[in-house]
């Protein structure tokens, strides 16, 4: 049996919204997924080093400062650089649509803007971050 | 009317209409139509909040409301009908739309554009870096400058924020808490440099640590210190700023952060009292810091749920004040309010819509008897809002003061079965929760055990749920949904802003002597090692020119950083 999908929770930054993301962290857990939660204002550096050391599949990162132009760009950077880049990088937040189609140029996987039902984000992680289960 | 003559009386008052086991004629008819037809599906019997509804109210719903305990009139203990004898028959409330992003000169056109459209008083939204104690050129506020507020570092960023705006004639509130002794000094400092002496300065500060723990999440130090902080503003502005607000008691980032209507409240009175009971443990009268202290709460969907929270918000308070804490100035049993409509309420799809919901939002709030009001616009689910978007919310308060006739009547709502007794289960929730944070030892102990954070999570994944499975409809979200072309249009902020905000920075620190800050700097982690008042201090630094950075990281080796332990 293929072990459960790991992923980290994460928010960067300095914003302390984090109602998205603790509600995201439930209905990933409640889906069987295995959850870690970075806890608020981590910057770009310490989500990347917990992810390599909690090996999961993929990082659900919550921004909701505005800042997300900077900082989903650096994490995958980040990623690429520790030769991680097979850890799947999503996310949401108060993302305008037009910066969806740039974020995922930049290499993010998914972008889930305001509303997305919870269902859509657990359909695509398990589709998703189940490939690197399964490899 | 007293107990006993409530015991006596007949509901109508009509003898004749009073049928068998103190049910009222029509009332059996009445409940065995209601139970034979078909109902609507989904929450329709528990508010947003999941408190349980009847279909109907009726006099039996007032059985324990006295009038004169429990209601009395406006301007009269215990206040339910508000603090003033003539609430909007006087003055209306006042219209106060908080603004601020990019740099200081920019937010400083948007209060001059919004003073011209007849807003009455100013309010200030500070950027990420500002508000967790980082100067602008700082590697952490990376990407964070001017993005949802404006970029303040320098007294030079606080004078340009203000200029050509009369301090003295103009009351200005500031969301900002960590850093708030700071902002407050730099505003003294601009103050003064117009001329305009502190005592005359009138304005609220939010200064509510508590709730930064307990929902907004925006820290530097452990909440201990950050207590110490708070009551020395208090005791520092009760004789030399006597004007002004000391501490915006909010409620509305609980409720943003998922939390329901009686969480909001019973949480927000909590660390209300948390602040009473340090300042009389500080050493300060009850009287000579309470009437300073005021509220912020949330306005969300829930039309008659809010204006019962309002109304017992008054209540609660009064009796707590006057009771428990002794308190005799009539003014500190008073609970005056700000109310911002419900951020989280907003919905990206069908953003125009998001005009009515804030007008719904802003009329419980009216009928629940702010003395102050911000309408959210539009597109602030987004980003914050277009110079247009912001004109429109304003004019949505002045349309709701000047032609629904709403204003003209107090507390209109007052005797209204439902939201009377609504308004005492409101009570009787906060009341519950006072003691189980009691049980936990007090309002900080309650932090350090996570019990407010989980209460809050709790009941917003059960909300999200709620909305999944369709049980409760968002319009344009999960019902009435329409594929939309094109987003409506956002205010974006520059990336040279960012740049030009820490070539500012840099300027300010090489143009000052820094020897004489680093000595104020010093002075202020001295103090902070004795028992002495820091404001003053703090009124050192900013006039020695420090930055908001160094005076908030001059007293990390003091006082340390706080960690919290995450629950999901």
């Amino acid at each position: 049996m293929a072990r459960p999908i790991r992923i980290l929770v994460a928010k960067a930054g300095l914003d302390g919204h984090d109602r998205g993301a603790k509600v995201i962290a439930r209905a990933l857990r409640d889906a069987g997924f295995e959850v870690i939660y970075t806890g608020l204002h981590q910057t770009p550096e310490q989500v990347v080093e917990a992810a390599i050391q909690e090996d999961v599949d993929g990082i659900g990162l919550s921004v909701l400062s505005g800042a997300h132009m900077t900082l989903f760009p650096r994490i995958k950077e980040l990623l690429v650089g520790e030769g991680a880049s097979d850890i799947v990088l999503f996310g949401g937040g108060t993302i305008p649509n037009e910066d969806v189609k740039p974020l995922l140029a930049a290499g993010v996987a998914g972008v889930f803007t305001p509303g997305t039902p919870m269902a859509t984000i657990v359909d695509f992680v398990r589709r998703e971050c189940g490939k690197r289960v399964g490899a | 009317m007293s107990e006993k003559k409530t015991k006596q009386r007949q509901p109508h008052g009509n003898g004749a209409a009073h049928a068998r086991d103190g049910k009222i004629a029509g009332q059996e008819l009445w409940q065995a139509q209601f139970e034979a037809a078909p109902k609507r599906p989904g929450a329709v019997d528990r508010t947003i909040s999941d408190h349980p509804l009847k279909p109907l109210y009726g006099p039996e719903d007032l059985a324990g409301v006295d009038y004169e305990r429990d209601l009395s009139f406006p301007g009269q203990f215990p206040y339910t009908r508000g603090i003033h004898a003539t609430m909007y028959r006087s003055r209306l409330w006042t219209m106060r739309q908080f603004a601020g992003f990019g740099t200081a000169k920019q937010t400083n056109e948007r209060f001059h554009f919004l003073l011209s459209q007849g807003q009455t008083g100013l309010s200030v939204a500070f950027d990420m870096p500002a508000l967790m104690g980082y100067d602008s050129d700082h590697p952490r506020a990376l990407g964070e400058v001017g993005k949802c507020g404006v970029a303040i570092a320098t007294l030079q960023d606080m004078q340009d924020l203000f200029a050509g705006i009369d301090l003295g004639r103009i009351s200005t509130s500031m969301t900002i808490n960590c850093t708030a002794p700071i902002a407050l000094a730099m505003y003294i400092a601009t103050a003064e440099a117009q001329g305009v002496p502190a005592e005359r300065l009138s304005g609220t500060l939010q200064a509510d640590m508590l709730k930064e723990y307990i929902a907004q999440k925006e820290w530097i130090y452990p909440p201990e210190p950050s207590m110490r902080i708070i009551t020395d503003m208090m005791a520092y502005c009760s004789k030399h700023v006597p004007k002004w607000n000391t501490i915006s008691i909010s409620g509305y980032h609980i409720r943003e952060a998922g939390s329901t209507a009686v969480q909001e409240l019973a949480f927000t009175l909590a660390d209300g009292f948390a602040y009473v009971e340090a300042g009389i443990a500080a050493g300060l009268d009850v009287d000579d810091f309470a009437p300073r202290l005021s509220f912020f709460f949330n306005a969300h969907s829930d039309f008659f749920e809010e204006i019962a929270k309002y109304r017992a918000a008054r209540r609660i308070w009064a009796r707590h004040m006057r009771e428990r804490f002794k308190a005799r100035n009539p003014r500190s049993w008073t609970l005056r309010f700000h109310t911002q409509t419900a951020g989280c309420s907003a919905t990206a799809q069908q953003a125009e819509n998001n005009i009515m919901r804030v007008a719904f939002q802003a009329l419980s709030a009216v009928l629940g008897g702010t003395q102050s009001l911000h309408t959210n616009s539009l597109d602030e689910v987004l980003a914050l809002p277009t110079e247009e978007n912001a004109q429109l919310a304003l004019r949505t308060q002045q349309i709701m003061a000047y032609e629904t006739g709403v204003a003209n009547v107090i507390d209109p709502l007052g005797g209204s079965y439902y939201v009377e007794k609504l308004t005492s289960d409101m009570e009787a929730g906060a009341e519950n929760y006072f003691e189980r944070i009691a049980e936990l030892g007090g309002v900080i102990p309650a932090i350090h055990a996570g019990f407010f954070q989980k209460e809050i999570a709790d009941a917003s994944y059960r909300y999200q749920r709620e909305i999944e499975s369709g049980d409760r409809i968002i319009v344009g979200v999960n019902d009435f949904v329409q594929e939309e072309a094109e987003q409506i249009a956002l205010l974006k902020i520059d990336r040279a802003v960012e740049l030009e905000q820490c070539a500012r920075v840099k300027a300010f620190r090489e143009a000052r002597d820094g020897e004489v800050t680093k000595a104020a700097l010093a002075r202020l982690a001295a103090a902070a090692q004795t028992d002495e008042n820091l404001m003053p201090h703090y009124l050192d630094c900013v006039k020695s020119k420090a930055t908001l950075g160094e005076i908030s990281e001059a007293l990390v080796p003091i006082f340390g950083r706080y960690r919290e332990a995450s629950v999901i």
